[in-house]
């Protein structure tokens, strides 16, 4: 018997690619039920026109995790209340992949959904850079400290974890050694370049903030069970 | 007319829709994409606001007519219509079913259309008619609408160019173009910007308006933005956050000032989803928080003026009253000097 706690662990390395959130964290599961050798898991999404390349996305990563989890021979990942849920659904089950799965829809260019995944891994990236930094720079460094840092030399926190793990994505190096303070090609920044590469990463780094807070509400609105997201920040 | 504290604002909504989405005029997607904006609108509107689902789908006119110039405070209000016929059998708000409003209460709205690419030939011709008889300045576009087989279109795509090119001809400088919430294309980005980047070079005597400021791929609009001083940021979606999440706002007013400048931000409320009268109110009161506006300063009235109306007053040819008072356009840009696109 898998335990419930193991599978919920590992569907938290699965990301919406867009919002950059666990999908657990996001609500966007809405059933989960664990048998003896299978796992079976339904998501949902904050409107049904949400974009389907993301929900696919979602939906295989989320497979693909379950079956890496140990004693599970079967993983079934279901789309619910979406426009493209049936052709989803039927290519989840039929291990088809994104290209034959929308292969009736005209606008499917033959590309896979690599390249699409590899822009948001940047965008992560750089989100993720730029919170660091902002700590950092909030603790007293100075732009041209920054840009002079190894990786060892920032210390240790959850938004270093997540720095480092967006970096590994990107396939850039995170030995201890290697410069903190690198594009999203792995090119370092010169001293004089730092506040304008901040000053475009805090947009990207909003950008992405704010979508996810815009879906967390409207998947509240649609589902009640969901916490909504109106707080009334302290404005000071 | 809004007036507070002393100071008076003209107030041009630059994004008005008079929808039918009611049950005798939709397909399931029809359902789907109502009840998507029904979302929109119960997630980020204070309660006292709310509508329900049916009112929501099929509202009347005098329902309209009060939300916007009785308590709204709306001097003008511009249509942007939005067809959507492959949802909406009769449409879901065309430049006809906007006309009957705008014929009624000529001095009260702004009248825009919109065409059709895929259409072709035959399409263009229909577009000029249409110019001929409604007489517009601006039309909305909306990249990812369904046609036939077609799932979307780019706005450097030929016969987009040519339409455009018609636009020129014709007088309609105002070019709004819908990046949001969509669906397709599929195995692209939805939300990319990068075709507004395209034409905004070409077509230097049209203006681009970025619905939705480009969320939620705010870089990637701020950075058209600084390079095409053409490029205007239209704030339907991104104003409700100012009750929900005000720094969040803050933070998104702050960039656009920045990457853009005061001139080329014009307030939406994007009615029915949001209805201008808490947004007008709560954008007037509004400011930049204290530890913020370090980063980005502070927000005037002669920039809210400008956001509110001045704005668009100017791309329509709208005319001021003089009591409301006008500062010149600084058209700035902050133009930062990045060697290459840093992303």
């Amino acid at each position: 018997m898998i335990a419930e706690a193991t599978v919920l662990d590992a569907l938290s390395d699965v990301r919406d690619p867009e919002l950059d959130e666990p999908i657990t964290e996001l609500n966007f599961i809405s059933d989960l039920r664990v048998g003896e050798d299978a796992v079976d898991v339904t998501l949902r999404l904050p409107t049904p026109f949400c974009a389907p390349n993301f929900a696919y996305l979602m939906a295989h990563d989320a497979r693909e995790t379950l079956l890496s989890v140990p004693g599970v021979r079967e993983a079934r990942v279901v789309l619910e209340d979406h426009h493209t849920a049936d052709e989803i659904n039927a290519g989840m089950a039929s291990g088809l992949g994104f290209e034959n799965t929308f292969s009736s829809f005209e606008e499917s260019e033959g590309d896979d959904l690599e390249e699409l995944r590899a822009i948001f891994r940047r965008k992560a990236f750089v989100s993720r850079q730029e919170k660091l930094c902002r700590m950092l720079l909030a603790d007293g460094c100075s732009p041209a400290e920054l840009a002079g840092m190894r990786l060892d030399e920032v210390p240790r926190s959850g938004a270093k974890d997540k720095y480092l793990s967006r970096r590994a994505e990107l396939g850039l190096d995170i030995s201890a050694e290697a410069p903190f303070l690198v594009d999203p090609d792995g090119r370092e920044l010169p001293d004089d370049a730092v506040m304008q590469h901040l000053r475009f990463a805090r947009v990207t780094r909003l950008s992405i903030e704010a979508n996810a807070g815009f879906c967390r509400g409207v998947l509240a609105a649609r589902y009640k069970d969901v916490p909504g997201i109106v707080e009334k920040e302290a404005m000071l | 007319m809004y007036e507070k504290d002393g100071e008076k604002y003209f107030v041009v909504d630059g994004h008005v829709h008079y929808w039918n989405a009611g049950p005798d005029n939709r397909n399931k997607y029809g359902k789907m994409f109502i009840d998507c904006f029904y979302g929109y609108h119960s997630s980020l509107s204070p309660e006292e606001y709310l509508w329900d689902e049916e009112k929501f789908a099929e509202y009347s006119e005098e329902a309209m007519m009060h939300d916007l110039f009785e308590i709204g405070y709306v001097d003008k209000a511009i249509f942007q219509p939005t067809y959507l016929l492959d949802f909406f059998p009769n449409g879901f708000n065309t430049t006809a079913q906007d006309a009957v409003l705008a014929e009624k209460y000529p001095d009260r709205f702004i009248l825009n259309s919109s065409f059709e690419p895929r259409l072709g030939e035959l399409g263009l011709a229909e577009f000029e008619e249409k110019h001929r008889r409604y007489g517009f300045k601006g039309v909305k576009l909306y990249t990812a609408e369904w046609h036939e087989d077609s799932k979307g279109w780019k706005l450097h795509d030929y016969w987009s160019r040519r339409y455009l090119e018609k636009c020129q001809e014709l007088g309609v400088t105002n070019i709004h173009v819908h990046k949001g919430p969509t669906i397709r294309p599929l195995n692209r980005d939805a939300f990319d910007v990068a075709d507004v980047d395209h034409v905004a070079t070409e077509f230097t005597d049209l203006n681009f308006i970025v619905e939705h400021v480009g969320l939620p791929r705010l870089e990637d609009f701020c950075w058209i933005g600084v390079q095409e001083p053409n490029v205007y940021g239209g704030l339907a979606v991104a104003m409700p956050f100012i009750y929900s999440r005000p720094r969040y706002f803050a933070q998104i007013i702050g960039e656009l000032l920045f990457w853009l400048d005061e001139d080329r931000i014009l307030f939406a409320s994007d009615y029915a989803i949001w209805q201008p009268k808490w947004l007008v109110e709560m954008f007037v009161d509004f400011q930049i928080p204290e530890d913020m506006q370090g980063e980005y300063g502070t927000l005037t009235p002669d920039i809210k003026r400008k956001v509110l109306g001045l704005n668009a007053a100017r791309l329509y040819d709208v005319e001021v009253p003089s009591e409301v008072p006008q500062e010149e356009p600084v058209m700035a840009g902050s133009e930062p000097e990045y060697p290459e696109r840093p992303l």
